[in-house]
């Protein structure tokens, strides 16, 4: 009886709760500015009157990048806290470990961040969606350009665990159809966060590849780039890689950042689009900071669900999911739509190369991919997600 | 006393123990080199030896703890060389060592109880309490040994005299016919020593047991034992009565000639 | 091809420096302290990030203002160390073997956002050495001359600590300690200026480490935790307390993983730890180390006596399970989610005290087996398609299964050797669920692993994990009072004596870790039901440090602690990770604050505080009777 208060306070102040899990201390690099973004869309959309008449609340989880914690804090979330939706997700088990939540919960999850193909694929679900261009999106952009590469012999290094081998898997296949005539001489996979850099650039120097595709991001990506250079791997050799254009990882490199690379990215100081540039100046206001990507992740993702609201009318889950099934939200990359197919959003990236200007690594030459180019066809997708 | 008797047993004549030709050597250190000898049931036979002499070694051999090199031990007729000392013990050997070995998180009474259900029950038993196991076997025991009073105590907090007859109750749990003590009264009060052993002797009479033991102390050794065997650098130098072995030239000139312990006499 | 070997080998020779600054301190602090010091990563941690403002603040284009700043970094770790050494470890010396551990680990957390806060979430490379921003040709191809530089401070540290340990007096008091303490403290040396010293080098030693690291790798927030489990293997390998045998095994460590990404690109994870189990498993003591002088557990750290509970203890007990059982009646429905996790907790926490504390084999892997319990239960749902009751049948037998192979090889070491091969297990096992994607689906899981239909609601299932985990932890409690306990307790007091009452010991050790890793399977299969899937975290390190926790936390030495401590410790950390995002700090002052006012645990520091009151009544009459006894 003693619980009472807080349980009428929580229905009775009107407000819509959006439970927003997410490894916070585990990679604070990326989430940091994720959340920032977020709160941003939170305060416009409150100082908007909020939607459907309420103000949006968010109440923000850690789960220290462990799946089983972030599944106690969505139930904690939903029953505890009364949330009418789920979101966030950063690592791939995590986001599929709350995919398989929400299916049994029948709770909307508005996974913003894990990459992984089989979030929306192979384990997708009718209460899942998800905002960022998947492993399967990137590595397509990317191909594309490597497709037009002489290089014929292909050196690959990537993350040991599912996007690492994912990218690397989506990456041969679509490049071999692509290009028939190349062979991949190498392949590495240094443990998340622990490559031995060294050893790991000789191995890929001994089998003298014309190219390399590099999938290893943070502070992998920093080790290697270090050690690359001192030993001049990268010399006279193609580079594509995986999300390097995005600030998150780009700053770091500072003077050491690499030229040349194909790079999938966030030109975040050069896009002058309009949503883009009213995004940004909003974001250096409140935070006197430049954005990240992780900044347009959150701040978008928290977009689309008001939009999703909005639209719906009402926070009864299943209306809000057929609402958001086709739904066409505002991004700070122009418009963007989630796919009524598989729940996966057309949100794209930015595919240019890396260039040094003033001692730090910027993104050159980029053009937007959009998201909706670089999926499959929808026949392909119906056999590749069994919940339909 | 045992219901088999083996041919070998007959010739040793009413031994319980008996070490034939033992050797033992560590990298090159002849520690002990063709021991042989015999224990009696019911008698006390002291072992005795300057440092260094293969006492220990010896021991260790007998009880299982060491696997000789060479030579054989017989426990009533039955050749138990190079067992392991769980088998020992098992055979009816009980031992007490040179630091007191007792277990600390357990009191006085339940030390002497795990004795017991090691040889009564066995210790597979996962769900019956210990505790009620044996209660009245282990208060005897420890009457015997004069510790029923502090069968409640901590074993951790014991005095050191009180350890080694805690221990010696221990060794007495499964009614052996051999006991073998390392030092027994090492680190004790002389009038502790006299009492300890005289404790031992009588225990030993009533329920046959042979016993060998080494020891520093001469007093203790010539008031306590039937027999003394005396070893030096790994061999055995002289074996008899505690006044055949005083008198002995050998022994007064490598042991007690030594000065290496206090003589008394 | 021989060109690439040779390289290898100097990148091996390069990356085992820093691993080995990092482990010859670990190992100093070990052999004189008998610390198992966690935030040792964290000082390597902290002696990167110094470094890096400092080498960033001094000029990092003049060899002065670099090396100056390496040098200061490292210093001013050893300071750090020595805060950490004056205000919270020397109050707990006197405390249980591996307390130490808990509150070490407390500072991990701390350090944790201490880091963040200070220097942000951005990684920091640092900048190239003035002098070895090069390269040479070697062997055809391009060799950073810093790495060259690396090769040579490894022997060169290792000459100095030869020297210091061989030709000063502190060297030598730190050398006969290390071999018998209590040898120095009847020498009537300044134990506590030996043992902060002591840290205080060690500590330094792990911020050289770090430091000299920026100019090949950025600085970063999880380089603490990556570091520390090598140094421990290194440690471990080497021998603890051989300064020696650390560099042997850091060069081994790192020409292992050179060549190793050579030949299994995939296989890096584990490698090391499969080293680490083949080492211990062969040379149990390490390839330098010696048996350590005397037991582990001499007379002078006598276990307290283990009583059954009394009266007013199983009133307590009772009371709880009653108050466990109506919880479905009076509390709010998403309570449940939290009691029942902690009740799973319990169970596991209770697994491990059960070799732990009456076996005295502490694990550092024992999420191996409440992971294998999870992955058997998920594994018979997805491929065999059963249903919950017989996965949760079918999922112990696998931990148990595990507990029998790998316990057999570690019930023949003992103390932190033993609890290293444990560590070695769970990473293998762990390796393998992460590994084996066709099977287990690697890091992404198995999904959809959820209660039948009747033990879907909160409430059913929340009864469903009391019964279960009440009953384990009854019987395990039974066990402890069991001849099976007793002679468990008996092999930890006395191994000697205890062969000499005819019980095999290491059987009855054997078959205790295999009990443990059963019951720690059950509460695994539980928690796989209860989350809906299973991952590999069930069984990585941090799991198994939270049930070492947990069990420290409630105290080794009582029966009822690690029930205490689990719901401490997990209820703690879920609280805090709900109000605040700083929940690491807080944690971990929490566990450091803990740890200082009840240095035997919750229960052993209630306990203690029974007897004493106890005590005070009786005392008197004990007093008078045994003087009047006399001596006998």
């Amino acid at each position: 009886m003693l619980a009472a208060p807080s349980l009428v306070r929580a229905q009775g102040a009107g407000s819509i709760k959006i439970g927003e899990i997410n490894s916070y201390t585990a990679q604070p690099a990326f989430l940091k500015p994720y959340r920032q973004g977020w709160e941003l869309a939170l305060e416009q959309v409150n100082a908007g009157g909020g939607v459907l008449g309420r103000k949006i609340e968010t109440i923000f989880r850690d789960d220290a990048g462990k799946p089983e914690d972030a599944v106690r804090h969505a139930g904690d979330l939903i029953n505890a806290e009364k949330v009418d939706l789920l979101s966030g997700g950063f690592l791939s088990n995590v986001g599929l470990a709350l995919t398989d939540f929400a299916l049994q919960n029948k709770r909307l999850y508005a996974a913003s961040e894990p990459l992984s193909d089989a979030l929306v694929w192979a384990k997708g679900n009718r209460y899942t969606f998800r905002l960022r261009p998947s492993t399967y999106m990137q590595a397509a952009m990317l191909v594309e350009e490597a497709a037009k590469l002489k290089a014929r012999k292909w050196a690959l290094v990537a993350p040991n665990y599912e996007y690492g081998q994912s990218s690397i898997k989506w990456f041969k296949e679509l490049l071999k159809k692509a290009r028939p005539d190349v062979e991949f001489v190498a392949e590495q996979y240094p443990a998340l966060g622990r490559i031995d850099a060294g050893a790991t650039v000789q191995a890929l120097e001994a089998s003298k590849p014309e190219a390399i595709f590099n999938v290893t991001f943070a502070v992998d990506l920093t080790n290697l780039v270090r050690q690359g250079n001192t030993r001049g791997l990268f010399e006279g050799r193609d580079v594509v890689s995986m999300l390097t254009g995005e600030p998150e990882y780009l700053d770091p490199l500072g003077a050491e950042t690499p030229t040349g690379w194909i790079v999938t990215g966030y030109p975040h100081a050069d896009l002058a689009t309009p949503e883009h540039v009213k995004f940004r100046d909003a974001y250096k206001a409140k935070y006197n900071d430049y954005p990240r990507l992780g900044s347009v992740v959150g701040f978008d993702t928290m977009n689309s669900i008001a939009a999703a609201l909005a639209k719906a009318g009402t926070t009864d889950n299943e209306k809000l999911i057929d609402a958001m099934e086709g739904l066409k939200f505002p991004s700070a990359f122009g418009s963007a739509e989630y796919r009524a197919i598989d729940h996966q959003s057309t949100l794209g990236a930015f595919v240019g190369k890396t260039a040094l200007k003033d001692g730090k690594g910027v993104m050159v030459d980029w053009r937007y991919a959009d998201g909706a180019k670089y999926l499959p066809s929808d026949d392909v997708v119906k056999t590749m997600r069994p919940a339909g | 006393m045992s219901a088999v008797v083996s041919p070998r047993a007959a010739v040793a004549d009413e031994a319980v123990l008996v070490a034939r030709d033992l050797a033992k050597s560590f990298g090159g250190v002849h520690a002990v080199q063709g021991v042989s000898f015999s224990v009696e049931a019911g008698r006390m036979v002291a072992l005795i030896g300057p440092n260094g002499a293969g006492k220990t070694t010896c021991f260790n051999m007998l009880g299982g703890q060491l696997k000789p090199d060479r030579g054989e031990v017989i426990l009533a007729g039955q050749a138990i060389t190079g067992l392991k000392p769980r088998r020992v013990w098992r055979l009816g050997v009980g031992r007490t060592f040179q630091i007191t070995a007792t277990f600390t998180s357990m009191t006085v009474r339940e030390n002497v109880q795990m004795a017991l259900i090691s040889q009564e029950d066995g210790v597979w038993n996962p769900f019956r309490p210990a505790r009620t196991r044996h209660v009245a076997a282990a208060d005897a025991l420890l009457a015997q040994v004069g510790m029923r009073e502090q069968a409640e105590r901590a074993c951790g907090v014991l005095a050191y005299g009180d350890l080694k007859r805690v221990e010696l109750a221990v060794a007495l749990a499964n009614r052996p016919k051999l006991l073998l003590m390392d030092e027994p009264t090492a680190g004790m009060a002389p009038r502790e020593r006299v009492e300890l052993m005289a404790l031992t002797a009588r225990i030993a009479a009533q329920e046959q047991i042979a016993v060998l033991f080494t020891e520093h102390d001469m007093d203790v050794v010539f008031a306590h034992s039937d027999r003394v065997i005396v070893l030096d650098r790994g061999r055995l130098i002289a074996d008899g009565t505690a006044e055949a072995v005083r008198q002995d030239p050998q022994v007064r000139a490598v042991y007690l000639g030594s000065g290496a312990t206090s003589g008394g006499h | 091809m021989f060109d690439l070997i040779l390289t290898q080998t100097l990148n091996g020779l390069a990356s085992a420096s820093s691993l080995f600054l990092v482990a010859s301190g670990l190992s100093i602090i070990f052999g004189v302290t008998r610390i198992v010091n966690f935030a040792h990563g964290s000082l390597y941690m902290l002696g990167a990030y110094i470094g890096w403002t400092l080498v960033t603040w001094l000029g990092p284009t003049s060899g002065l203002g670099f090396w100056g700043g390496v040098g200061l970094a490292a210093l001013l770790v050893a300071i750090i160390g020595v805060v950490i050494e004056v205000a919270i470890l020397r109050r707990i010396y006197q405390a249980p073997e591996l307390f130490q551990l808990l509150a070490t680990f407390g500072v991990v957390l701390m350090i944790q956002d201490i880091a963040l806060a200070t220097w942000g979430a951005e990684d920091k490379l640092g900048p190239r050495a003035p002098g070895f921003k090069s390269f040479v040709i070697l062997f055809d191809n391009r060799f950073p001359t810093y790495e060259l530089l690396l090769i040579a401070i490894g022997p060169l540290v290792l000459a100095l600590l030869w020297f210091l340990f061989q030709k000063t007096r502190w060297g030598t008091l730190v050398r006969a300690a290390t071999q018998d303490r209590e040898m120095v403290a009847a020498l009537g040396v300044n134990q506590r200026l030996l043992f902060t010293s002591v840290f205080a080098f060690g500590a330094g030693l792990a911020g050289l480490g770090g430091a000299l690291q920026l100019p090949r790798e950025a600085a970063t927030l999880h380089m603490d935790l990556s570091m520390i489990s090598e140094a421990f293997v290194v440690v471990v390998v080497g021998g603890l307390g051989s300064v020696t045998g650390a560099y042997l095994a850091a060069v081994l460590i790192g020409i292992l993983h050179a060549f190793g990404i050579l030949i299994f690109p995939k296989i890096t994870l584990v490698l090391v730890f499969l080293v680490m189990a083949v080492v211990l498993v062969v040379k149990p003591y390490g390839l330098m180390g010696r048996r350590p002088v005397g037991a582990a557990r001499g007379t002078a750290t006598a276990e307290p006596l283990l009583r059954p509970a009394d009266r007013a203890a199983k009133l307590a007990g009772l009371v709880a399970l009653i108050l466990l059982a109506a919880a479905p009646l009076v509390t709010p429905d998403y309570l449940l989610l939290t009691l029942t996790e902690l009740v799973i907790f319990a169970l596991f926490a209770a697994s491990l005290h059960f070799m732990m504390g009456p076996g005295g084999m502490a694990s550092f892997g024992h999420a191996a087996y409440f992971g294998l319990g999870a992955y058997g239960a998920a594994l018979a749902v997805k491929w065999l398609g059963a249903p919950m009751e017989p996965a949760l049948i079918f999922a112990p037998f696998l931990a148990g299964i595990a507990g029998v192979v790998f316990g057999w090889f570690c019930v023949r070491l003992s103390g932190v050797y033993l609890a290293m091969l444990t560590l070695a297990f769970a990473q293998i096992a762990w390796a393998t669920a992460f590994q084996w994607v066709e099977l287990t689906g690697g890091d992404n899981g198995i999904l959809g692993v959820w209660p039948s239909h009747w033990a879907v609601s909160k409430t059913a299932f929340y009864y469903l994990a009391l019964a279960i985990c009440a009953a384990c932890v009854v019987l395990l409690r039974v066990m402890v009072f069991s001849p099976l306990g007793y002679a468990l307790r008996a092999a930890r007091d006395n191994p000697l004596r205890t062969e000499a009452i005819g019980i095999d010991t290491m059987r009855v050790q054997w078959v205790a870790f295999t009990i443990a890793a059963f019951a720690a399977g059950i509460a695994g299969a539980l928690f796989a039901f209860f989350k809906g899937s299973v991952f590999p975290t069930y069984m990585a390190i941090p799991r198994s440090v939270d049930a070492l926790l947990m069990v420290l936390l409630g105290g080794v030495q009582t029966v009822s602690g690690p029930i205490v401590g689990a719901f401490a410790y997990a209820g703690l950390s879920e609280q805090l990770m709900k109000m605040t995002m700083y929940w690491r700090f807080t944690l971990g002052l929490s566990i450091v604050l803990l740890v200082v006012l009840f240095p035997r645990g919750l229960v052993g520091g209630f306990l203690a505080l029974r007897e004493r009151r106890d005590r005070s009544d009786k005392d008197g009459a004990v007093v008078t009777r045994l003087a009047t006894e006399g001596a006998p």
